[in-house]
């Protein structure tokens, strides 16, 4: 299988190489090969800074280069067998300092000006704050009662494990999905409070042009006015760990009323909602080019609004589900683990231990474990009776009110 | 051959292959190899028995080689020189070493603890983050890690230390000017002076510290925040310098009663005093920046 | 003293008879070695060693790039993928490119200025031997049940301090480095101030001495900031400061800021003794002195001193205050006009030379071009708006292999074949020399120019797995990694041969090449074990600088 695949790739890249058509005929070329352009006033003013530094080292290696093979060319000892004997020049000395030098004043000009633009937070209309977890994200709607967290898409997560067997290139958004996207209104200032719980990460989202570090302990700044409705994607920039390339970001831009009314529902839905959920039902329709914004228009309300996961029982205590987008990235779907760092569930003294000490662990974290107190008490029942009932374990079940006796303890 | 003839010191002093370096490399390897079983928990402290005698031993064999080819009149004005450059670039690096720390303590008083205060552009820091805190020196924190804690008065023992080790640069560069006027005895007189004031400058330090950690009404640790942390490391690492220097100091003037260094060629004995003013200096930038100010 | 006397006679016997070779018996041999004060011995051991890290740090950059062939994880657990990152840089550039131009230093600096040895034999020894201990504590975690750091060659805190029991080891092994790296930096720095032949000016000292004189500065000026940042992760880890907790009172970011400090100086500590190198290639290939002489030595000093005021270019994303952004952009951006006085200075001296193309010139000319196109990058990345989407993405990683691999790597390369036959007194194969540079530098563009792309697209950096549009341009890079070290064993197998298998080869003449000048010139071809005993009196021709109204090349052919 895997050997297959190898070939198939070296041949598609042998194809690729004999005709630099292939490339632009499989993908977008602007998505591939250059930085995007982006969905604010920002992103399109990066860019222009972007390109235009990158021509004018274009320009300035055509003049250096040109010299250097011309002289290579023609000041070979075969034709130019006598060397001239010239060293020094004041004058063009000076003046190869100071073109360079003024060069420099004339890009710093425009760079300053966007660079005071984006630091610029006034008249933010909505203030989100960030936190990055080891690995997921968490968005609270400062003021507006809204908080969840936000993973990488089982799909993926599945797919992304050493020897998964699946197939890459049969996931959409290969790890460029999750569970609960960040939805934010069109045409707002939205300000991004960014900060981290355990370690640095860095929330990136190229369409918006936004990357900032998220430092445990401090808020870091910025903000974005998005222009376009549409599913921009991003991920974490800093590495953090284990997981780092597996803490994806997806923004969906909607226009105001929609956002208003996504943002009740999830309200009156928040109580189970939170953690984890189905994934959104515009998942598979958000197109097949990664870094891409979405190709369809933006999501009309409605659609949105069924994202929040139904606040029915059976959902919360289906504890595999909670297991395998929560635990297996460092358990294992098999709960084998993968010592020493992330140990295994299967035969644990703890898994098989007192209850108690379960719920506890699982609250407050241990070592490379990271709390997991934001789930709500049904989920980790649910997790944790999986995890003591599966792979020949008898340890018995866990019920939410024994989780919620253990929190605060 | 050259053990009759008096060395020729128009050639530069190349010395003969050594086994020191590598010995004295693998006695430290063995002392990290036990510091980590210490940190680590593992059951490799012991080859601590084996590093630091290697070490001592092989430190002790170098410092006698140089000092008997200083004696023997192997190193010509040349070689001498090259101790003067070498010796300042070491003082320089140790230099950059305590400004890692210094920067340490500056980035702290000036920007973090004013940063998670809310100050600049940080509000959302202190509004989200760690709302009621307020910012001063010292602190440990809007968590407080450590638990209170008071700070050493500055013009109690610190002050003390200040005048001995100032005190003691003095006495060091008198002993210099009566080995350059050949008075040896008055040099050994205020060699001893200034090792004294050297030692009991770490006696004191010592008493802080433990006044420090044992002292309830005191409590300040390496724990306590980011004020015990600079406040301990700026300290003890110049502590260790006032260590290293006062047994360098000692074995000079152990080597001047052997009668050993000239009027007119002493480097051993100007690179120990170069070492005991940069400890001077760094003291001074201590007391003003940890203490005082 | 008996004992110091005997020694002391013994190394009288060395002069007149060489060293002792392996037919005097391995135990004697191998002592040799390791108690040697013979700055060619050390700066051939230095060489061996960074050969070796060479060939590790490329083997492990080799696992990255068979995981990042293709989408999906293959062969290596995310973990270990980061464990692999962080030590094939470290391993890179602690290991492969500073020893390596150390190793240089040794060999060329004395010879170089007229001097016997560098300044201060032993501890030279020590700056060696400390360095095999240091590397095994730093891979020593590969070997332990919690595995080798994995918090990236920087070393950020709070993740850093996630690391098992290795942590210390690589806190050490960093210590130990520093200590090298300051020992050798003083013998460097103490040689060229002090044991300059006489008519050996500062001035008119060769370029790889000045480059080296300022490599030196930096070192001595940042390792200890290193060693102090790292010593403070220590006590954060086991001994409850709050350094760089915000909790306590301190930062995370500060630290960045202290390794920073050291680590951007570091950078040019990698560049420029390569930039030495070139300006000493280039010259003679051209037959031709170098343009600019004045202006390359001030520079390389510019160079140095802007280092050490922009370091907060790597942390352009940390939130810092806008006016410090701001500083660090415009000071960032300076830095392009005394390195492009230095290309222009070089494509200068090829201008109406007579060129021809041995292997050493054909690397040196690569280096131009190749670092150049890094330089372009770096000045990209300096604009901090811009920097704000390039930051930790591919783009970075294409940006810094250019300015080390085709820059620093393909300099120490270039300065092997370049000496080699002074240092074994026989030529190494054209033929295969070429086959290798040609090779080399298909590949490191078929490996690194691809990156750009892919990071500007949105790859971020230090990931085992990408999304799938990133899928062709990966797996080309791979290609260009792999082909890219097999190529270098041509070069090992090249360099083996002058110095094991010389049977039958071409005898080196003592100029080797024509156009060369310098002192290391006039010594015969193997360069005999001890040179310049007695400071040699200098002949103006071989004076590279050439202030004087002197043609150095029909000088020269007139001592012929
Ligand atoms: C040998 C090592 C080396 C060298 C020489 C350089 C040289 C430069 N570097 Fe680079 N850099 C690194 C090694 C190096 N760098 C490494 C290792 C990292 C990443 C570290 C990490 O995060 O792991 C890095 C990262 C890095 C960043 C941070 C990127 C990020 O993380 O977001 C930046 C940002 O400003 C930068 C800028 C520059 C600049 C402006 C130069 C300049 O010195 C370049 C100057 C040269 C030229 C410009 C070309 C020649 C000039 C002319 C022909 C004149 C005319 C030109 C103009 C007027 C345009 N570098
Ligand atoms: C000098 C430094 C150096 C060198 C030479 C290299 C060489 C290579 N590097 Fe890298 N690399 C870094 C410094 C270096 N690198 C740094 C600092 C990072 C960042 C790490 C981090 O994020 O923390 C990095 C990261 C990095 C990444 C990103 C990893 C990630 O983000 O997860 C990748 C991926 O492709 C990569 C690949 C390669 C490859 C294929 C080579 C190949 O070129 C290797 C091929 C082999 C050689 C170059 C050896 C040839 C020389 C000899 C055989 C010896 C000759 C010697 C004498 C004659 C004395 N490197
Ligand atoms: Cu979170 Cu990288
Ligand atoms: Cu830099």
């Amino acid at each position: 299988m895997l050997t297959k695949h190898v070939w198939s790739r070296l041949v598609a890249l042998a194809a690729l190489l004999a005709s630099g058509a292939a490339a632009a005929a499989t993908y977008d070329p602007g998505q591939v090969w250059n930085m995007p352009v982006g969905v604010t006033e920002l992103s399109r003013e990066v860019f222009k800074l972007h390109m235009v530094i990158f021509w004018v080292c274009v320009v300035i290696a055509i003049v250096v280069f040109g010299a250097m093979f011309y002289s290579v060319f023609a000041h070979r000892r075969s034709r130019h067998p006598k060397p001239a004997d010239f060293h020094e020049s004041t004058s063009i000395e000076i003046l190869w300092t100071v073109i360079p030098f003024a060069i420099l004043v004339v890009m710093a000009i425009p760079a300053a000006g966007t660079l005071i633009r984006m630091e610029d937070m006034r008249g933010a209309e909505l203030s989100i704050k960030v936190t990055g977890f080891q690995w997921k994200w968490q968005y609270e709607y400062v003021d507006k009662g809204v908080s969840f967290y936000s993973t990488l898409h089982a799909d993926s997560n599945h797919a992304r494990q050493l020897h998964s067997g699946i197939d890459p290139n049969t996931i959409p958004n290969y790890l460029l999905e999750v569970d609960n996207r960040l939805v934010v209104p069109t045409g707002t200032k939205v300000r991004f409070l960014i900060t981290a719980n355990d370690v640095i990460h860095a929330w990136w989202v190229p369409d918006l042009a936004v990357k900032k570090d998220a430092i445990p302990g401090y808020v870091n700044e910025m903000w974005a006015t998005v222009d376009e409705p549409g599913i921009y994607r991003g991920v974490c920039a800093e590495l953090c760990g284990r997981d780092h390339g597996f803490m994806p970001i997806v923004v969906e831009a909607v226009d105001p009323p929609a956002f208003e009314q996504w943002l009740a529902d999830r309200k009156s839905g928040k109580a189970t909602a939170i953690g984890h959920g189905p994934a959104p039902v515009l998942v598979a329709s958000a197109g097949a080019s990664a870094a891409a914004p979405s190709p369809q228009p933006a999501a009309p309300a409605t659609e949105v609004a069924a994202a929040p996961a139904p606040a029915t029982p059976a959902a919360a205590a289906d504890g595999g589900k909670v297991y395998n987008a929560q635990c297996a990235a460092c358990h294992q779907p098999g709960g084998q683990g993968m010592p020493p760092s992330f140990p295994a569930l299967v035969g644990s003294k703890v898994v098989n231990g007192p209850a108690e000490a379960h719920i506890q662990h699982t609250l407050k974290g241990k070592n490379l474990m990271p709390p997991f107190a934001h789930l709500s008490d049904a989920d980790i029942a649910a997790a944790l009776t999986y995890e003591r009932t599966s792979w020949g374990h008898k340890a018995g079940a866990v019920t939410a009110e024994q989780v919620k006796a253990q929190r605060g303890k | 051959m050259a053990s009759h003839a008096t060395p020729d010191t128009s050639k530069y002093y190349v010395p003969d292959p050594s086994y020191y370096p590598f010995a004295l490399t693998f006695g430290l390897a063995l002392i990290v190899i036990s510091v980590w079983g210490l940190l680590e928990q593992k059951n490799t402290t012991w080859t601590v028995y084996a590093g630091v005698p290697v070490a001592l031993w092989i430190i002790y064999r170098w410092f006698r080689k140089v000092s008997h080819e200083s004696e023997g009149g192997f190193y010509g004005a040349q070689v001498d020189r090259t101790f003067r450059w070498g010796m300042t670039f070491f003082i320089f690096s140790e230099v950059m070493f305590f400004g890692a720390f210094f920067g340490a303590l500056f980035y702290a008083r000036q920007l973090s603890v004013p940063w998670l205060g809310g100050e600049g552009a940080k509000l959302s820091t202190n509004l989200f983050l760690w709302p009621g805190f307020e910012a001063h020196w010292p602190t440990n924190g809007p968590a407080g890690i450590g638990g209170d804690f008071n700070t050493i008065p500055e013009w109690g023992i610190p002050f003390l230390n200040t005048v001995l080790l100032v005190t003691s640069s003095f006495t060091v560069t008198w002993a210099h000017h009566a080995l350059k006027e050949s008075k040896r005895t008055a040099c050994l007189a205020w060699m001893v002076v200034t090792v004294l004031l050297g030692a009991t400058f770490l006696y004191f330090q010592a008493y802080e510290y433990h006044e420090a950690y044992t002292d309830p009404s005191v409590n300040l640790t390496l724990g306590s925040g980011i004020y015990g942390s600079t406040f301990f490391m700026l300290t003890g690492f110049h502590g260790m310098h006032v260590t290293l220097g006062t047994l360098m100091l000692i074995i000079i003037t152990l080597r001047l009663a052997f009668g050993h260094f000239k009027p007119e060629q002493h480097f051993g004995f100007e690179g120990v005093a170069w070492y005991w003013h940069f400890v001077d200096v760094v003291w001074i930038g201590l007391f003003t920046f940890v203490y005082v100010l | 003293m008996a004992h110091h006397d005997q020694s002391h006679a013994a190394h009288d016997d060395h002069a007149h008879h060489g060293p002792v070779q392996l037919s005097d018996g391995f135990g004697k041999w191998i002592m040799r070695w390791i108690t040697t004060t013979n700055h060619k011995d050390l700066g051939t051991l230095y060489l061996l060693l960074s050969c070796t890290m060479f060939l590790v740090g490329g083997l492990m950059s080799l696992v990255i790039r068979a995981e990042l062939w293709m989408p999906g994880l293959q062969f290596v657990d995310p973990e270990f993928f980061n464990q692999m990152t962080t030590l094939h840089a470290l391993v890179m550039i602690f290991g492969g490119v500073m020893p390596g131009f150390v190793g240089l230093a040794n060999w060329m600096v004395p010879m170089q200025v007229g001097a016997s040895d560098l300044a201060l034999p032993r501890v030279n020894n020590w700056g060696f031997w400390i360095l095999p201990f240091a590397f095994s504590m730093l891979l020593s975690g590969l070997f332990m049940d919690s595995g080798a750091p994995a918090g990236g060659w920087t070393m950020y805190p709070p993740l850093v301090l996630q690391t098992g029991s290795s942590f210390p080891m690589l806190i050490f092994a960093i210590h130990l480095m520093g200590i090298s790296s300051i020992t050798g930096a003083i013998n460097v720095i103490v040689t060229i101030l002090n044991m300059r032949a006489p008519g050996m000016t500062l001035l008119k000292l060769p370029l790889f001495c000045w480059t080296w004189l300022v490599t030196a500065y930096l070192l001595i000026a940042t390792m200890p900031v290193l060693a102090g940042a790292v010593t403070m992760l220590l006590t954060d880890k086991y001994f409850g400061t709050s350094f760089f907790s915000a909790a306590g009172g301190g930062d995370p970011v500060m630290f960045q800021h202290i390794f920073w400090f050291f680590g951007h100086p570091e950078v040019y500590i990698l560049i420029l003794p390569a930039f030495g190198v070139v300006s000493t290639i280039i010259p003679t290939f051209a037959r031709k002195a170098l343009f600019g002489y004045d202006s390359m030595v001030y520079a390389v000093a510019s160079i140095a001193f802007l280092s050490f005021i922009v370091w907060a270019h790597h942390m352009f994303t940390v939130g810092m205050p806008l006016a410090g952004e701001l500083f660090f952009m415009f000071a960032t951006m300076l830095i392009a006009v005394p390195t492009g006085v230095k290309v222009f200075n070089w494509i200068a001296t090829m201008w109406r030379g007579s060129l021809t193309f041995e292997t050493p010139m054909l690397f040196a000319v690569a280096f131009v071009f190749l670092f150049t196109i890094g330089g372009f990058s770096g000045l990209m990345l300096a604009i901090a708006p811009a920097d704000f989407q390039y930051h930790d993405t591919y783009f970075v990683v294409a940006h810094f292999h250019y300015v080390l691999v085709p820059g620093a790597v393909f300099a120490i390369i270039a300065a092997v074949y370049y000496w080699i036959p002074k240092w074994t007194g026989v030529m190494y194969n054209e033929t295969l020399g070429k086959a290798h540079f040609w090779l080399s530098a298909i590949f490191i563009n078929v490996l690194f120019f691809p990156q750009h792309f892919i990071g500007l697209a949105g790859m971020q950096r230090r990931v085992p797995d990408y999304a799938l549009a990133f899928a062709d341009i990966n797996a080309l890079s791979s290609i260009g990694a792999f082909g890219f070290f097999v190529a270098q064993f041509l070069m090992l197998y090249n360099f083996a041969r002058c110095v094991w298998f010389r049977n039958g080869m071409q005898p080196a003449t003592q100029r080797v090449w024509e156009g060369a000048h310098g002192l290391e010139w006039t010594v015969p071809s193997p360069a005999p074990y001890h040179t310049f005993e007695t400071p040699p009196q200098i002949d103006e021709g071989e004076l590279t600088s050439v202030h004087d109204e002197f043609d150095a090349l029909d000088h020269h052919r007139i001592n012929k």
